[in-house]
């Protein structure tokens, strides 16, 4: 009844004969998030009745979202009628939109595709805007937990009947220390994965009931973001500029944002598409590489950050939509990846993506026809017509920017469907690439390195648990991925959880585990697929301040 | 005129040196200090605060409740007392921290806990946040002020003068019996405990392997100071992880802090910024921990380690 | 017995404390806040002493705003029978903290008061003492082990010399240290159990105590960065220079 007999799982065999608490209700809906609070609260407004509970492995719920982010609000229109008046705590109207080609020394203006465009948008933080939908989802009766990982799913003949919550209380050999408490079984007639990016959960089950075999491969990307606290004077709240090229080469997908917020504070990351190719990149030192850039470094100087982080996001589009729902189950949001990559923008669609299944749930009262339902909804219209413009940046950035405007110009109405190559195979080996000259520079600005940045997360594990980067053989981590790639989880993860160490062993790989910021990027980019990805106790991870 | 009274701790007979640094914070405050030491009238504990740099009487109390420093039975043997200062001050240690707001209570007063400096006789600033904001805090009546005073931001005063007159006063009151000591059980270990120890010595990664460990433990026993490790070391098994300092770890702020092989990642230092002096032996010197150490050393720990146990 | 906690609503221990630029005070927009882990701890002690049949009733307190309401079901979750939050937006003091505990102790009779050692936000460590002082109460602080017995505890207290043993008689303030014991996770069950539990809002003003003195915030700044110091050469230079400051 497991489905997870795929992956290891250290706790299993101490703790599997435990008796658990078990609970009901109609709908489980597993992350607070965009997608998952407005199922949450879709269900409830239009059925009081209904027993909807939210889980989330975030402390508290936010502490774990992390987006640009500028959004496009019709979806809170279409949750609640008078918002307005009392938005987010951070909720900037965007101004100005800036888009432009960066060279090592220079900066040319680019004309702003249509999909940028960003009137009537709005510049929040995701943090925020969860924390806000959870008070609205909490005052009409919804249950949220934060602290409680979904595990595992619980299958009964076939069917997903909810999930287990991760144990709390185990030691790093996976025993039960004084404080043990058991994770419990959260049932429900449906239960709904609205995990976000490279969800854990959802994994499992896209692997268990082969939902991606009508699909391409999904493709994401690891984006980095800082919010920093300026000099007086230097931020014009509601400008949003983004960028392309350097620090990133032609073969590189990627950009910046850098978001002007109000009380002298900007939000500034960096994208990159983890179909990168060279294995000694880290897109942390390329993000830090862009904040030393000529025009952006004098707007930063001086200041202070507030919070820092990285996650991954979706970038596969409409082709890579696995099949949503299997019994008992539907997936939404970016776990399932609703995100419209040449808007860089999801938040919307996870929000739509919401209220569609809620609306679903509501007259079906099950899974089935879910992914037909959303393949018919104005979001998927919206997906399609974009289906193609990131696959052109396979080509390389000229041949993607031609595309996109092609696609664009056509409205995506040229039929076909672009294919995509899963990440991880992307990569070159050592021996394939030769070492190139990025002229990256000498930086001063903060963070001085990753562990540096991982203390803007605060991010918090406790120490003496069970290691939650599951790593399948780390034999081949000395030895071939050594060899044949350099040990790239050493470069590409954001928080320096992955270090190579000399010890009278020799070489051997070291899992700070208690940074992890719970980008998955890992679990992703890993070559050999060999990084599992789980939960940690429920409340670990990084508590991000307005990310 | 400002007249302060500063209540000594002590323990068998010897004054504790929290108290001279209190005394440097009255100081600092400026006017006549007094120092009243709590007694059962069996000790010259009140002849060696007679001799602290700047006081100018010693009052002695005696009771025998006194055997012990009992805040119930002491807070209302200084209610009397305490109503001749403008000042009570003690120092910022478990002693002082258990009398001194009962006693605030007692004189219904606020107080100030964990004097880090002066600004003028009625304005101090304080830690919050453990030490990661500096508020600067006035009692702004003109009443008594009641104080702690942190005891690393205060080198203690000399004991170099003539002893002043101790004068003696017998307190009669009637102390409560709700509260009884039972024991003391002095930490007995080889070395002394991390948390409270006045020097420390920490190794990290750069040791290598946990034999090498030992590099460390040898000057620690030499300088009588506790020991100490980075995650890294904790993490590769070299060392228990009651032994980790920084942000997970402990909080620590002695006197002295020597760092021998540790890169000094924002972790590692969150635990250790307020030690007195950071020592750094380190041989890339790039590391981040010589930005903090106020002695650096660049070289292979292997070489100075042995060396160090040898001269000290 | 009827056992009162304590609770305090304050910045959580992880977060990266950022100091205003105008001196106000600290960064709290989108800053987690959480129970005082302290005063966890004395929940979890006043819980055990539940379950293990030594206390009866245990009643949490806390005191500010409606967010403390949080708190305060935190800590009936952890399994507290009921809560009182004294409602006020003012910000409260210890000498007038252990003055509203006093007026709450005088009304719900308790043999034990659990407080947490100190609040992590203003590190204050003056309220279980004050409020002892208050009621004329034993008071034991910094305690990492409570054996009560009948009408006396026995209290083991974490003291700069080591380890101090006190006897004192019931009813008393005891005031909880890190090793006290481990606060457990709270069960998903629990929570939802706690939104049942009775939580009682009193406003402040309604207790009628009269306002005390206070102590003024008048800045609140950084605190100062460390600088590289000097360089040495050698061991023999190393252990020169810590001679000269008499650090050895
Ligand atoms: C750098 C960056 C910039 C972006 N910029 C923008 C932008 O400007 N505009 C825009 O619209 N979108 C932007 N996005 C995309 C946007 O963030 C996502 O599309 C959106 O958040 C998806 O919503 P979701 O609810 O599906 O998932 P998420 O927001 O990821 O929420 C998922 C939640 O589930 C929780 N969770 C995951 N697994 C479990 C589990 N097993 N148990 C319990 N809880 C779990 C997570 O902690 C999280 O809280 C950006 C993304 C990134 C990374
Ligand atoms: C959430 C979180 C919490 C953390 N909490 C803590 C914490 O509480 N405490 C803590 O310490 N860390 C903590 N860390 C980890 C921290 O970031 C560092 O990884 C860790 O401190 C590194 O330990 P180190 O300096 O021993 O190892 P390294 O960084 O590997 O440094 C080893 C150093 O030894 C030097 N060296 C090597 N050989 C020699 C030699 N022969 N002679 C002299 N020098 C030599 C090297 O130059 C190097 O500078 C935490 C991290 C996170 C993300
Ligand atoms: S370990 Fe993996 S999930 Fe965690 S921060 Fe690193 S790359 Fe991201």
């Amino acid at each position: 009844m497991e489905a997870n007999n795929n992956h290891q799982n250290i706790s299993q065999a101490t703790t599997d004969e435990i008796e658990r608490d078990e609970m009901a209700f109609d709908y489980l809906i597993v992350g607070a998030g965009p997608a998952g609070l407005a199922t949450a609260i879709r269900l409830k407004q239009k059925n009081a009745d209904l027993t909807v509970c939210v889980i989330e492995k975030a402390s508290q719920p936010g502490m774990h979202s992390l987006a640009g982010a500028v959004i496009e609000t019709a979806a809170l229109d279409e949750l609640f009628s008078d918002w307005r008046q009392t938005p987010p705590d951070v909720w900037v109207p965007v101004t100005k939109d800036e888009f432009s080609l960066l060279s090592a020394s220079s900066k040319t203006p680019l004309p702003l595709p249509p999909q940028q465009r960003n009137h009537d948008n709005v510049i929040t933080s995701l943090g925020a805007l969860v924390a806000w939908l959870v008070e609205k989802a909490e005052a009409l009766g919804v249950e949220v937990y934060a602290g409680f990982p979904a595990q595992q799913a619980l299958l009964d003949e076939g069917r997903v009947v909810g999930v287990r919550t991760g144990d709390m209380g185990l030691d790093k050999q996976g025993s039960p220390k004084d404080s043990f408490q058991p994770g419990m079984d959260l049932k429900a007639k449906v239960t709904v994965l609205a995990e976000g990016c490279r969800g854990s959960v959802s994994k499992q089950l896209i692997k268990h009931f082969s939902l991606d075999k009508n699909s391409q491969p999904q493709t994401y990307g690891i984006g980095i973001k800082e919010l920093w606290q300026l000099p007086p004077g230097r931020v014009t709240p509601g400008l949003v500029q983004h960028s392309i090229g350097w620090p990133l080469d032609t073969a590189t997908y990627g950009g910046s944002f850098l978001y002007h917020l109000e009380n002298d504070q900007v939000a500034v990351g960096f994208v990159v598409g983890l179909d990168y190719q060279d294995p000694r990149f880290s897109p942390f030192e390329a993000f830090q590489q862009f904040k030393h850039h000529p025009t952006v470094k004098p707007v930063l100087e001086g200041g202070e950050i507030v919070s820092s982080g990285a996650r991954a996001l979706v970038e596969g589009g409409w082709q890579s939509l696995p099949t949503m729902d299997a019994p008992g189950v539907m997936l939404i949001g970016d776990a399932a990846g609703t995100l419209n990559v040449p808007k860089i923008k999801g938040v919307h669609t996870a929000l739509w993506s919401g209220i569609y299944a809620a609306d679903h749930l509501v007259e079906q009262a099950d899974s089935a026809g879910w992914d037909q339902a959303f393949r018919q909804s104005p979001v998927a219209k919206e997906l399609y017509q974009v289906r193609n413009i990131r696959p052109g940046f396979q080509y390389g950035l000229w041949r993607g920017l031609l595309n996109a405007a092609w696609q664009t110009l056509t409205r995506g109405l040229v039929p076909g469907v672009m294919k995509h190559h899963e990440d991880h195979s992307a990569l070159k080996r050592l021996s394939e690439m030769t070492q190139r000259d990025r002229q990256w520079v000498e930086r001063d600005l903060p963070p001085r390195d990753r562990l540096a940045s991982v203390y803007f997360a605060a991010t918090e594990h406790d120490e003496d648990q069970p290691v939650h980067l599951q790593i399948a053989d780390p034999d081949i981590c000395t030895s071939r991925c050594a060899q044949e790639y350099g040990n790239p989880c050493t470069k590409f993860c954001p928080a320096n959880v992955y270090e190579m160490i000399e010890t009278e062993q020799g070489r051997q790989l070291q899992i700070n585990a208690a940074n992890c910021v719970h980008c998955k990027t890992c679990d992703i980019k890993d070559p050999y697929q060999i990084i599992n990805w789980v939960p940690p106790e429920g409340g670990s991870g990084p508590n991000y301040r307005n990310l | 005129m400002n007249k302060i009274l500063v209540i000594a701790e002590h323990a068998n007979g010897v004054l504790n040196s929290s108290t001279a640094r209190a005394v440097a914070c009255a100081a600092a405050i400026g006017g006549e200090i007094t120092v009243a030491v709590l007694t059962t009238g069996s000790c010259d504990v009140a002849a060696q605060a007679a001799g602290l740099e700047g006081v100018v009487s010693v009052a002695e109390l005696t009771n025998p409740g006194n055997a012990q420093a009992l805040a119930a039975l002491q807070a209302p043997q200084l209610l009397e007392i305490s109503a001749g200062y403008t000042h009570v001050l003690a120092p910022n240690s478990t002693f002082g921290k258990d009398l001194m707001p009962r006693l605030a209570a007692l004189l219904d007063r606020p107080m100030v806990t964990d004097i880090m400096a002066v600004q003028d006789a009625r304005t101090f600033d304080r830690p919050v946040y453990a030490g990661n904001a500096i508020t600067t805090v006035q009692v702004d009546d003109d009443g008594l002020v009641l104080a702690t005073v942190r005891g690393a931001s205060w080198p203690p005063v000399v004991q170099t003068q003539a002893p002043v007159t101790v004068e003696c006063q017998t307190s009669d009151i009637d102390l409560p019996a709700h509260t009884r000591f039972v024991a003391l059980d002095g930490e007995q270990g080889d070395r002394p405990d991390l948390q409270a120890a006045e020097k420390v010595i920490s190794g990290g990664r750069g040791l290598g392997a946990a034999e090498h460990f030992a590099l460390v433990e040898a000057v620690a026993d030499k300088l009588g100071a506790a020991v100490g490790a980075s995650r890294a070391a904790v993490d590769s098994g070299w060392v228990p992880n009651d032994l980790q300092v920084g942000q997970t770890g402990k909080i620590i702020a002695p006197d002295l802090y020597i760092a021998a092989g540790i890169s000094g990642a924002i972790q590692h230092l969150a635990g250790i910024k307020d030690a007195g002096t950071i020592v750094a032996i380190n041989k890339d010197p790039d590391a981040p921990i010589f930005e903090v150490a106020d002695i650096g050393l660049v070289a292979d720990l292997h070489e100075v380690l042995p060396a160090l146990t040898e001269m000290l | 017995m009827k056992v009162l906690v304590g609770v305090k609503r304050v910045v959580d221990f992880n977060t990266r404390i950022q100091v205003k630029s105008d001196g106000s005070g600290v960064q709290t927009d989108g800053v987690k806040f959480s129970m005082n882990p302290f005063d966890e701890i004395a929940v979890e002690e006043a819980i055990r002493l539940k379950e293990a049949g030594l206390a009866t009733e245990v009643i949490a307190v806390s005191i500010g705003g409606d967010k403390n309401q949080d708190t305060l079901r935190s800590a009936l979750a952890m399994g507290a029978d009921s809560a009182l939050l004294v409602k006020t937006d003012d910000e409260i003091q210890p000498l007038m903290a252990a003055k509203i505990l006093k007026n709450l102790v005088e009304q719900q009779q308790p043999k034990l008061v659990l407080l947490g050692k100190q609040a992590i936000d203003d590190d204050a460590n003056q309220t279980p003492q004050m409020l002892a002082g208050l009621l004329g109460w034993p008071q034991a602080t910094f305690a990492s082990k409570l054996e009560i017995d009948g009408d006396t505890a026995a209290v083991t207290r974490e003291v700069d010399a080591g380890l101090e043993t006190l006897s004192v008689d019931l009813p008393a303030v005891v005031s909880s240290d890190l090793r006290l014991n481990e606060p457990r996770y709270i069960k998903l069950p629990d929570i939802m159990k706690a939104k049942r539990k009775p939580l009682e809002v009193i406003d402040l003003a309604d207790l009628n105590i009269a306002a005390s003195a206070s102590i003024a915030t008048l800045k609140t700044s950084a605190p100062p960065q460390r600088q590289a110091g000097i360089k040495v050469e050698s061991s023999e230079a190393l252990v020169a220079e810590l001679k000269a400051r008499n650090l050895v």
